[in-house]
């Protein structure tokens, strides 16, 4: 998996930061951001997350002519197959970043996806739990490393007991 | 503003309320500005009757991408260094987050001074949500 073209946006930094309540001007005010110390508007710390926006395999977005797994008359479109408890993929159960530079709009990234380390553990609320780590390398237009992401999934056996 | 080094204490906390009554369509804007559209946080049928959770529920990314905010607030824009959390327990409609980063330690990376935070977000209950660690740059 991969992102070729990830191209950090204004509007979309603005409407990302909307949607995590953060009202920070340097995320929508050029102006105000040109008096800060970044001195351009900036994304918020967990924006390189949206670039799933840019993958264009990314499974948890509807897409043209594909049946998708949420519900319309009835509460699932397919039946997935091996989705295991809490349908959908899994859970995320961790996720780490390490900002080499902070990105803004006119910043044009490149994503690499590389899977890591897979393990497995036993938990009373929702049976076997199988972890898998990715590792996302995120570079600008300059082939500079901007990003390291590292995230882990969980399949649980069934439904977290609440 | 930065944080200052010579300010700083190890024990050190800071504090924000990320969201009170945590509404169903703060997960579907976050879902649209993600990209992130798995039906369990925000297709009630689907994560009631095929996954088998009370109702949807909220976005890890989206209570990190709150927390995240409270980081920023503290520490000023475009200082993280890392930023990483474990999700301990899930976020509900409803529910009322409260996040506290605490400093552990003030040192130094490369030459420049860093402070080290230990970051942890909790719901009206006290459960931790997220558990997890900044590190931010800071001025001498």
């Amino acid at each position: 998996m991969a992102i070729e073209k990830f191209p950090v946006e204004a509007s979309h930094i603005m409407m990302f930061a909307r949607s995590v309540a953060d009202d920070n001007p340097i995320y929508y005010d050029e102006e105000y951001a040109a008096t800060t110390e970044p001195g351009r508007v900036i994304a918020p710390p967990t924006f390189a997350q949206s670039s799933a926006q840019f993958d264009p395999d990314y499974f948890l977005r509807p897409k043209v002519g594909k049946p998708w797994f949420g519900s319309g008359k009835e509460a699932t479109g397919i039946k997935r197959e091996g989705s295991g408890g809490g349908g959908g993929g899994g859970l995320h159960a961790e996720q780490h970043f390490e900002y080499h530079r902070h990105i803004g709009p006119g910043d044009v990234l490149t994503a690499t996806v590389k899977p890591g380390k897979t393990w497995e553990r036993e938990s009373k609320r929702a049976g076997k739990l199988t972890f898998s780590e990715t590792i996302t390398e995120y570079r600008d237009q300059n082939g500079e490393l901007a990003i390291t992401a590292r995230g882990v999934g969980v399949q649980t056996e069934r439904p977290v007991e609440q | 503003m930065a944080l200052k080094a010579s300010e700083l204490n190890v024990g050190d906390t800071y504090s924000e309320c990320l969201v009170e009554d945590l509404k169903r369509t703060q997960l579907v804007q976050y879902a649209g500005a993600s990209g992130d559209y798995n039906p369990l946080h925000t297709d009630e049928p689907f994560t009631k009757e095929i996954a088998g959770y009370p109702t949807v529920f909220a976005h890890g990314m989206l209570t990190m991408g709150m927390t995240g905010r409270m980081l920023t607030n503290y520490v000023g824009d475009g200082r993280l260094k890392t930023y990483g959390v474990r999700f301990t327990n899930q976020v509900w409609p409803g529910d009322t987050l409260n996040s506290t980063a605490t400093v552990e330690d003030i040192g130094e990376e490369d030459g420049e001074p860093v402070v080290n935070l230990k970051v942890e977000t909790t719901n009206q209950d006290g459960m931790v949500v997220v558990r997890g660690y900044a590190s931010a740059l800071v001025d001498s």
